[in-house]
């Protein structure tokens, strides 16, 4: 283990995935700073979201490392926090118990449910309690889903398009709202999305991965520190380099 | 205009309602004048008023069959709905178990019970077992293949996310499956509910000394048709009532279910 290993949060070393017929990811390799904000984009299809199942144990690789804070995880770790794009809250239990799941599954969700319930202001869901999800917006059910994630006591976030299926006004709402919950929560986040701005605005880097087993094409570093949406509007330049970036190889 | 329209409303909810009510009533009516105005005897056809006069001076008596048939039926419905979850779970869990068993479960179905019934005498007894088998036979099927596919229909990313939590496999069922397939097993017990009621009367008509089934025959060798309709009411009323408990179980299973009523 070298000494730029304990340094990186998240190191990926030669990762290599196939399903049956066709191989998804090649040689992948990124390394990731601890309390690092990474936003993964790429064409359909390219190994996005494969690369967070791997990540979160949902799927094995067939080579490859993965090394948090330098020592290298198999199958599930518990340092990985996983939301889906999906909200996946459980729709017979309320939204307290369902931001406890991780609670329930180790056997201490009456401790979980008072830090959930000191949360629930901070992610918007106060008095929320004891609603069902059907009770609450497309949002607010994000919002809950989020909480059940920090609830985990991960250090990395995986997030899979957790907007993507909002309307574009909440969707705004909603990074507006990650962008100042990510500055108080200090965690490390990989967040995969096919949304450019949404990358832009509340990312430190960005990277590019290319087509179903090229690796990453690229990557950009956004070093801008105070984002607004004026700020973003006006990043066409950047908004260019990545689309270039991305249609390079067709 | 507002309040206009929300009386409106009101009243189309209550009249829908009430419809069926309204239909069950129209058509007792017309039973009872085609029986009145045509002359029919009592042996071929009771009129609707025979047979409540019947049901109301029967009463205590297809009373106390009605219990014996209602135990057989929970019994029945018990033993059906504990081996429904235990079977069901399997077949969710081990396909090469499903592929073994799905077969026999259908197999099961297509031989009719009446044939079956005596059967059962022969190898149980006289006593409760032969009925208690028949009501299993009727109510086994429709719950544990409601449970399977209620299980088996579960999105893969609640699995999954269970999974990436540590849950282990016992978990994923406690958690996330069985409470997903709450829907569709009480769709199953509903079903097997209305046919309990019926599959312990089917049983007593081969041989009982008590029962609604045995009331049924003893009444029909007679030729007292109003009390055969007394007792097919009686019947009615107590597979209603079955269903009605099942009803009760998953509100008392499913609190978010009885919350959504509550705010319709």
């Amino acid at each position: 283990m070298g000494a730029e290993d304990i340094d990186m949060k998240l190191k990926v070393s030669n990762l290599n995935f196939s399903y049956a017929d066709k191989t998804v990811i090649r040689n992948l390799s990124f390394e990731v700073k601890d309390g690092e904000f990474i936003s993964i984009l790429g064409p359909s299809g390219c190994g996005k979201s494969t690369l967070l199942n791997i990540l979160a144990g949902i799927l094995q690789p067939q080579e490859g490392e993965i090394l948090i804070d330098g020592i290298r995880v198999s199958k599930m770790s518990r340092s990985f926090a996983y939301m889906p794009q999906n909200d996946l809250l459980l729709p017979w239990k309320t939204i307290l118990d369902n931001v406890c799941l991780y609670g329930e599954i180790h056997h201490c969700r009456e401790q979980m449910k008072e830090s959930a319930r000191e949360k629930m202001a901070l992610f918007g869901l106060e008095g929320c309690e004891d609603k069902y999800p059907d009770e609450l917006s497309g949002g607010m059910r994000q919002r809950a889903a989020f909480l059940r994630t920090t609830l985990c006591e991960a250090d990395i976030y995986l997030l899979d398009e957790p907007f993507g299926a909002l309307d574009v006004i909440t969707r705004g709402d909603m990074q507006d709202w990650l962008r100042e919950l990510c500055s108080t929560l200090k965690k490390t986040i990989l967040l995969v999305t096919h949304d450019t701005d949404e990358a832009i605005y509340l990312s430190d880097r960005i990277l590019v991965m290319g087509e179903p087993g090229e690796g990453i094409r690229g990557e950009i570093a956004v070093e801008q520190q105070n984002r607004t949406r004026e700020w973003l509007y006006e990043q066409g330049e950047l908004r260019a380099g990545i689309h270039h970036m991305i249609k390079r190889g067709k | 205009m507002s309040a206009f329209s929300a009386t409106a409303d009101c009243v189309k909810r209550r009249l829908s309602k009430a419809a069926p009510v309204l239909v069950i009533l129209v058509l007792l009516a017309v039973w009872e004048l085609a029986v009145q105005i045509a002359g029919i005897p009592l042996y071929v056809l009771p009129a609707p008023s025979d047979m409540l006069a019947a049901f109301a001076a029967e009463f205590s008596v297809l009373l106390g069959h009605a219990w014996i048939t209602v135990l057989e039926a929970l019994g029945g419905m018990a033993i059906s709905f504990a081996a429904g979850i235990v079977i069901g779970v399997m077949i969710d869990a081990m396909p090469t178990f499903k592929k073994c068993i799905y077969p026999i479960l259908v197999v099961t179905q297509t031989v009719p019970v009446i044939v079956l019934a005596p059967i059962f005498i022969i190898y149980l007894g006289f006593g409760y077992a032969p009925k208690i088998l028949t009501v299993v036979l009727m109510c086994f099927f429709p719950i544990v293949v409601s449970f399977s596919d209620g299980l088996g229909e579960m999105d893969a990313g609640y699995l999954n996310l269970v999974r990436t939590y540590g849950g282990s496999r016992f978990q994923v069922y406690r958690i996330v499956k069985i409470p997903s397939a709450m829907i569709s097993l009480l769709s199953g017990l509903k079903v097997a509910a209305t046919y309990s009621i019926s599959g312990a009367v089917v049983g007593e008509w081969i041989a009982s000394q008590s029962g609604l089934g045995y009331y049924l025959i003893r009444a029909k060798n007679g030729y007292m048709l109003d009390k055969v309709f007394a007792c097919v009411l009686m019947i009615i009323l107590l597979s209603l009532a079955m269903n009605g408990l099942v009803k009760l179980f998953g509100y008392a299973v499913m609190p978010s279910r009885r919350r959504r009523r509550k705010h319709g």
